[in-house]
């Protein structure tokens, strides 16, 4: 979904190993279910490829040498695209919110402009399911409220998010 | 063309700032919904707007007119005549009948009494309270008594109506159905309507929704 764009936000905010990502990506984004390596090196292959990032110095250690991936312009244009942009109002949004609420923290972008966006296309879906539910058939209705019990969630998490910015500043840019 | 306006309002309460630049309008018959946190300023700013408050700075206008540098008998006439209100309680006169209190507006604004009474009663039939004009408030529902007082705030055919949280004390369907109706009758008379609310769901029924965050008014891209 989103990890190849987590990955080139993290690089945005530094250059960093194939190892360090992962580390950094499995610290705020995984909530239990550790990136695979596979999936690590994978993604940035494929960053590689697609001129999103390139390889910049190659330490050797022990085992293989170890490449220090570097974010391009390409790839930080998409990461600010991809911030900016709202997420379409579905339900169950929360990780893909949250991923770009604590990356925007960490790249120092305006993450309650985001949340107050996102907001507002949330309550533009809200608006228009109301509008079923006035007009439509119960089970319209019904199937509507399914859908603006669940946005009011995703609203209620936005309010909290935006109270909370400031400390969750603290934590991830720590 | 604006019907009502608030331009770069402040208002402190002692020593605590409620608004700070706070800037609103309203087209004529435009539901508008006014969010935000609790303490976020959003009573404040609609109490601004109805002539209840008078702010620190900046302007609040009415059809053509400023309202906060009118004298308190002015805009006391103002609410009665051009405004009408719809709180979270309902405040119902508990000594009246239902039909009684809807009539009221129009009895504070001399209308004779059979008259006031005749304009009321559709009201009953029209939000679902049939058989309930003599009641007394203690001897409605919750969502009877706040139909009730969504008469009472749209049966002198306002040009604005505030709502301040009208579902806040209602559970969620009886709440939806009284923003249905406010909606419904609302716009059959082409009142404009200002409703303070803290739920998205209320919210969704109006034609557009700002957030006030820190004393000031935060403009959604909803359309």
């Amino acid at each position: 979904m989103s990890v190849p764009l987590t990955l080139l936000g993290l690089l945005e905010r530094k250059p960093g190993h194939g190892y360090d990502l992962k580390r950094d990506y499995d610290t705020f984004f995984s909530r239990g279910k550790p990136l695979p390596f596979g999936q690590v090196y994978a993604t940035l292959g494929r960053l590689a490829r697609d001129g999103k990032v390139v390889i910049g110095d190659v330490e050797p250690g022990v085992g293989p040498d170890r490449k220090r991936y570097v974010i391009t312009d390409a790839g930080a244009t998409e990461v600010d695209t991809w911030l900016t942009e709202p997420v379409e109002a579905e339900p169950h949004l929360q990780a893909v919110l949250f991923t770009k609420v604590v990356l925007a923290l960490m790249l120092d972008r305006p993450a309650e402009d985001y949340l107050d966006t996102q907001r507002g296309v949330h309550l533009r879906r809200m608006k228009e399911l109301t509008e079923l539910k006035r007009t439509g058939t119960l089970v319209d209705a019904m199937l509507a409220d399914h859908g603006l019990f669940h946005l009011e969630a995703d609203l209620h998490w936005i309010d909290v998010t935006v109270a909370r910015l400031d400390a969750l500043r603290q934590v991830v840019r720590a | 063309m604006t019907l009502l306006e608030a331009r770069d309002v402040a208002l402190s309460f002692g020593q605590t700032p409620a608004l700070r630049g706070a800037t609103l309008s309203a087209q004529p018959g435009e539901i508008v919904a006014i969010m935000g946190p609790s303490g976020s300023g959003k009573s404040t700013l609609l109490h601004c707007l109805a002539g209840i408050l008078v702010p620190d700075q900046g302007e609040i206008w009415f059809d053509g007119q400023r309202i906060d540098t009118m004298n308190e008998s002015r805009r006391s006439l103002l609410r009665r005549d051009r405004f009408g209100f719809v709180f979270q309680f309902g405040q119902l006169v508990p000594e009246l009948t239902a039909e009684e209190n809807v009539a009221l507006p129009l009895l504070l604004g001399g209308v004779r009494r059979p008259a006031a009474l005749r304009r009321a009663r559709p009201w009953f039939e029209r939000l679902g309270l049939a058989g309930l004009e003599r009641r007394r408030s203690g001897e409605l529902s919750g969502g009877q008594a706040q139909r009730v007082a969504l008469a009472r705030g749209l049966v002198a055919e306002p040009g604005v109506l505030f709502a301040d949280e009208p579902t806040g004390a209602l559970d969620t369907l009886t709440g939806e159905q009284v923003m249905d109706l406010l909606v419904s009758s609302a716009r059959e008379q082409g009142t404009t309507v200002v409703v303070v609310t803290h739920e998205a769901r209320v919210a969704a029924y109006a034609d557009r929704q700002v957030v006030v965050r820190d004393g000031k008014v935060n403009a959604l891209v909803t359309a």
